[in-house]
């Protein structure tokens, strides 16, 4: 390989990059406005509809708002991890896009071990949390911190035994494998939501938890902790606190996707269906599971603190634990097993 | 300088400035943070030599659960780290002694030691790894295969030392009220309510 060829790729990659940015930051604009939408028509409100035609242009508004804000820095705080804290947290969020296949082919760095990947990254945006929470030098930032990362660290656990069924059963680590394995000729009844439809129950009950998302979002109780561990936040930096939460979000609705829904597949295996382009049942599915995470909110009160743990240790621990130890079984007895 | 040597050195160098912040940063907190950087650098090293499943479980263990338990310790104790260097002076002598005794151990052992040529094909002994097996599967294959028993030996270890740590720990307080969830869903009308007619004037004994 010459250097032309290096950075060829290098800017290839760079190009990918900023273009899936920009359409992920527009798509998670429209996603911050529909749930807002969503939780207002539960409540028989209008929401947001000032800013343009409907309020499109609520969430554009509001990034100017807080981007010509006057950051506020607290005496006390330790200034360099108080700035450094949000932009761990948006920028470990944003990184696990490199990996989610959009559709055939579409994704940034196509890994073997995407999952594991996507794994790594999003139990590191609990350091995000910590830092910003101890950084404030304030005691209600720092007990929603502290909160906010045994809530995280607990539910990822569950998480990662749901993912190792799902892998179990795809028989790869690979995002674009997991997505192949579920091409069948049932359609939509072929992908694992059906198949393994208890661990997609833990699942979006562990994602809400993973992302703080009501009913679980302890950590920003105003009741108690003001707003959790960004009390101290302003400006900008509370800015990217608030962008990193919805993007992880969305990876969280895009690894559902990706793991439960088929992926970019057509719910139904035949010809016209088949012709619309992956990338738009992928925006769908995703979309889907926003509107299910979105209705949760209206609809559920928030959990005590020692009930969120008692479901994450107590309840989900074994449940996952025992699919795993299920799935594999029937898996190697019936011969499904992939590669056996 | 090839992409990858670019990386790697850039990995490396960090991955040493970062540990040599570790002890000597004021902060504990900068401390674990630095050891944070460097942990991330060594799974950067480890994505540079192909074995990229080790790098993510590096990441996943001792980031993502190990280091946020150091994190939770340094910030929860209050250490005064002032004091703790007060004596830096004194135990100076006794404490490079020790070091300059391991180092000369270190540069020996490191001096003399080379690569049995038959043991770097030992590893995966008769465990064939094909051309195109990921390292995930090759890996997988080679504990759970050849090295099966003691992948279960360090597992009951580990085990044996999380109930170790639970007995050392579970204290059971009597007089504690507890919530039992399955006993109180399983209240009825029945069990949970009596109704009393209480007699004018005298009242009743409950």
């Amino acid at each position: 390989m010459t250097t032309w060829d290096v950075i060829g790729t290098v800017l290839l990659i760079t190009l990918k990059s900023f273009v899936l940015l920009a359409l992920l930051l527009v798509f998670i604009a429209y996603a911050l406005l529909a749930d807002r939408k969503i939780w207002a028509a539960v409540q028989l409100r209008r929401g947001p509809n000032v800013v343009g035609p409907f309020g499109l242009f609520q969430s554009f508004a509001d990034l100017i708002k807080f981007v010509i804000k006057e950051p506020v820095i607290p005496a006390g705080a330790n200034k360099g991890i108080y700035l450094l804290a949000p932009l761990v947290f948006a920028t470990l969020a944003l990184a696990s896009w490199a990996v989610i296949p959009l559709a055939e082919g579409w994704a940034i760095a196509d890994i073997n071990v995407g999952i594991t990947y996507i794994f790594a990254i999003s139990s590191l945006g609990v350091y995000g949390v910590i830092m910003g929470g101890w950084a404030s030098n304030s005691k209600y930032a720092f007990l929603g911190a502290l909160r906010s990362a045994a809530q995280m660290i607990s539910y990822e656990v569950s998480l990662g035994f749901v993912i190792i069924c799902v892998l179990l059963c795809a028989g790869s680590l690979n995002l674009s494998r997991i997505v192949m394995a579920q091409d069948t000729a049932l359609g939509l009844f072929g992908w694992y939501w059906l198949w393994l439809f208890p661990m997609f129950v833990v699942f979006f009950i562990s994602a809400l938890a993973e992302t703080n998302r009501p009913p679980f979002d302890l950590p920003e109780a105003e009741s108690e902790l003001v707003a959790g561990y960004m009390v101290e936040y302003s400006s900008t930096p509370y800015l990217l606190f608030m962008l990193g939460e919805y993007v992880a979000i969305m990876t969280m609705c895009a690894l559902g996707t990706v793991l439960f829904l088929g992926g970019w597949l057509s719910p139904i295996p035949f010809a016209p269906f088949t012709w619309v382009p992956g990338v738009i049942w992928f925006a769908l599915k995703a979309s889907f599971l926003f509107f299910m995470i979105a209705m949760v909110k209206a609809m559920v009160p928030r959990y005590r603190y020692d009930q969120l743990m008692r479901l994450g240790w107590k309840v989900f621990l074994p449940l996952s634990l025992i699919s795993v130890i299920v799935v594999a079984f029937v898996l190697k007895l019936t011969g499904l097993a992939p590669g056996a | 300088m090839t992409a990858a040597a670019a990386f790697f050195y850039l990995f490396a160098g960090v991955a040493i400035a970062s540990g040599f912040m570790v002890i000597a940063s004021r902060n504990p907190v900068t401390s674990v943070l630095f050891l944070i950087l460097a942990f991330v650098n060594a799974a950067g090293l480890f994505v540079l030599m192909g074995a990229e499943f080790l790098a993510m479980i590096l990441i996943v263990v001792y980031v993502g659960a190990v280091a946020v338990l150091f994190l939770f310790v340094v910030m929860m104790l209050d250490v005064d780290f002032a004091e703790l260097r007060n004596g830096f002076q004194r135990y100076l002598p006794v404490g490079g002694l020790i070091g300059v005794v391991f180092l000369i151990e270190i540069l020996l052992v490191v001096g003399s030691w080379t690569i049995d040529p038959g043991l770097v094909q030992a590893p995966l002994g008769n465990v064939a790894a094909g051309e195109n097996m990921t390292n995930t599967a090759a890996l997988g294959r080679v504990l759970y295969t050849e090295y099966v028993y003691f992948f279960q030996l360090a597992g009951l270890i580990l085990l044996v030392a999380m109930i170790g740590a639970i007995v050392l720990t579970l204290r059971d307080r009597p007089g504690v009220k507890r919530q039992n969830i399955a006993v109180q869903n399983a209240r009825t009308q029945a069990t949970a309510v009596e109704t009393i007619k209480v007699p004018s004037r005298q009242g009743v004994e409950v």
